[in-house]
């Protein structure tokens, strides 16, 4: 009776090299794979092993973000790379990327900067693409109609060599987003929202598509925002249909179509939508409009609350309990109020202008409380320095706060940006895993309005009385 | 690879949720360029204390627990980054299957490309194994079944080319390489071009 396809659906259907059978998954063609320094060099090293080139090195997109340090400096040459290994690392993703005929966006690159914030930045990411990175944030891109997944090393490995990948069609997922946000509650705090309803592995074996007017209203950084963190809904993939904001996002930008090609392109992309009588696998219903500023209480991102409301009262599962003893909080209390250590404003999830720009609200003409470090890291060279062109670096500077070179940075802590044992961090990040910002760390997911409130608090604080 | 046919071992167990592989090799081991040597990584912090010394009560830190090949951990397991030092470090540590009720893709994808088994059982037999520790059960890849020690034989879901794959010992790159034909026609044919 229905035979109307969804976005996913179009998008998939266009890359499939090989169809699936029962034996033998499908060869899916990838459009863009985006690589960085962590997850390459044992794929690089296979290649080398066997001889093999990179099938297309034009379609392939390096960057440095995970271990690279945020101090500010000139040159690579001054840096203090965290390790020796570190150093080494980021030498080979040099020699792989010269060697193999590979762009990379490497120290002295005006277009540096975090994996999934350069894609979008220089066009790369388009509506209908497929894309893949060895990054499970890769979901990221997703907000302009691509597909876009993370995979492992050795997947790296087949996409570098082959351009392909082997991959049964997952399921989908219609999370439909109904309602207009308040004032004060943003994309973040309804992807936490999101989360909290489905749960960590509610998306597991799906690809989400984020719908409704609430998700309609919504510019291009707080739409990644949101498929950024599909992945911690154990979704692979969360797609949002391209429309005019995604068309004005890209117009002009360095790797997008340009001229005739421009137009036609956007002839194609308004057709990655999903067709009136499509059907999902699934289906979840929110409503935006009653939603309060949302903050994680727990170890993973399902475990979050309004701000003000209790944390709720599982005690009698083991894993709630060990989370709530790690995070050293209350079951029947509220969040708002827990003193805060460190503050962390950057990553994947929240480090684009529109994000910075929200802190830089809430933080100007005001200080950060006494004792708290707070670190505001921008996505990319690109963000930072129009950031710098309005100002927002000084507002940071004069509110306490310090105001860094770009990077993956205390999102992971693999840079040597970390939190200290014990402390408490609320950072715009987007997993609060133990011991993911630093050993022993306790880390609070919240909006850059909420990290930056409770910056100034020195507590855990509503932003909504700053605005 | 090495074919991987049948895996017979006492369990170790881990009932925690959600385990993410931030828990299974934190990020700051992750700057290594080689595939080897994770092991000594694995559960890091939770293996060892902050003084670097063994957490006695950590499961897998007991004293019968050493030479056991099959993990039993609570649901969504691997949830989180697409680290594949998390199989790294579980396959140089000694861990050939995970049996859990849930595990995350990413993760039961990188863990079959290594010849890692990821088992998904029902809520029942994962009580059950929970509640004994170290009891000797089979994981039979042939017959995507799990044997527990009382004989009961419990299936579970495997795709048919990764455990062929698993089975043969079978890199998939090969199989990729072998449909360059196919590849180059795709990238000739296709209406528009990336």
């Amino acid at each position: 009776m229905s035979d109307g396809l969804t976005l996913f659906e179009k998008v998939w259907r266009e890359h499939v090299v090989v169809a699936e059978t029962p034996q033998t998954p499908a060869v899916l063609y990838v459009d863009l794979h985006l690589i960085h320094e962590v997850t390459t060099p044992q794929a690089f090293a296979l290649l080398r092993d066997l001889g093999l080139p990179v099938r297309r090195p034009d379609l392939t997109l390096a960057t440095m973000d995970h271990s690279t340090p945020t101090v500010p400096v000139a040159s690579f040459k001054d840096l203090a790379v965290v390790s020796e290994n570190a150093a080494r690392q980021i030498g080979q993703m040099e020699s792989n990327c010269r060697d193999f005929g590979i762009e990379l966006h490497g120290f002295g690159s005006a277009s540096r900067g975090i994996v999934h914030v350069i894609g979008p930045e220089l066009g790369a990411t388009q509506p209908g693409k497929t894309i893949v990175c060895g990054d499970s944030h890769t979901s990221t891109h997703g907000a302009f109609g691509a597909l876009a997944f993370g995979i492992g090393t050795t997947e790296v490995g087949h996409v570098l060599a082959t351009q392909c990948l082997l991959q049964r069609k997952p399921k989908t997922f219609a999370i439909e987003v109904g309602g207009t946000l308040p004032a004060g509650v943003g994309a973040k705090d309804l992807i936490l929202a999101i989360i909290g309803r489905i749960g960590v592995d509610g998306g597991t074996g799906h690809v989400l598509e984020y719908r409704g007017d609430a998700i309609r209203a919504l510019g291009m950084d707080a739409r990644m925002t949101i498929c950024n963190m599909s992945i911690e809904a154990g979704a692979r993939a969360g797609m949002i249909a391209p429309d005019d904001t995604t068309i004005e996002y890209l117009a002009g930008r360095p790797r997008a179509p340009q001229g005739k090609d421009w137009d036609g392109a956007v002839r194609r992309w308004r057709r990655y939508v999903t067709d009136d009588d499509a059907r999902f696998d699934r289906t979840a219903s929110i409503d935006a409009s009653g939603l309060e500023p949302q903050v994680t209480f727990g170890t993973n991102p399902g475990m979050v609350v309004g701000i003000n409301e209790p944390i709720p009262n599982r005690t009698a599962e083991p894993s709630f309990r060990k989370a709530l003893d790690y995070m050293q909080v209350e079951a029947g209390k509220p969040l708002a109020g827990a003193p805060v250590d460190v503050v962390f404003v950057g990553s994947c999830t929240n480090s684009r202008l529109s994000d910075l720009e929200q802190a830089a609200a809430i933080l100007r003409g005001r200080r950060i409380a006494e004792g708290v470090r707070m670190l505001v890291v921008p996505g990319s060279q690109q963000v930072k320095k129009a950031a710098e062109e309005r100002g927002l670096d000084d507002v940071f500077r004069a509110a306490g706060a310090e105001w860094r070179e770009s990077g993956c940075s205390m999102c992971l802590g693999m840079n040597g940006d970390v939190v200290p044992a014990g402390h408490l961090s609320v950072s715009t990040s987007n997993r609060n895993f133990e011991g993911r910002q630093g050993i022993g760390a306790r880390t609070v997911l919240a909006s850059p309005l909420t990290a930056a409130a409770s910056a100034i608090a020195g507590h855990v604080a509503d932003p909504r009385t700053y605005l | 690879m090495e074919p991987v046919e049948r895996i017979v071992s006492r369990t170790v167990v881990l009932p925690t949720r959600d385990i993410d592989t931030d828990q299974i090799i934190p990020a700051r081991f992750l700057t290594s360029t080689s595939r080897d040597g994770f092991g000594e990584a694995l559960f890091r912090d939770l293996r060892y204390d902050s003084e670097g010394e063994l957490r006695p009560d950590f499961p897998l830190n007991q004293p019968d627990a050493g030479d056991c090949e099959i993990l039993v951990a609570g649901n969504n397991f691997g949830c989180g980054s697409s680290r594949e030092h998390a199989p790294w470090a579980l396959l140089d540590y000694g861990i050939r299957a995970v049996i859990s009720t849930e595990i995350a893709d990413i993760f039961r994808n990188n863990a079959l490309k290594n010849g890692l088994v990821p088992v998904v059982v029902d809520g029942g037999t994962h009580d059950w194994l929970c509640a004994n520790p170290g009891a000797e059960v089979t994981v039979d890849v042939a017959a995507a079944e799990l044997s527990l020690p009382d004989g009961r034989r419990i299936g579970f879901p495997i795709d048919a080319f990764a455990r062929y794959c698993l089975l043969e010992g079978i890199d998939q790159l090969g199989y990729l390489l072998n449909q360059a034909g196919a590849v180059a026609r795709f990238e000739k044919e296709r209406t528009w071009k990336p």
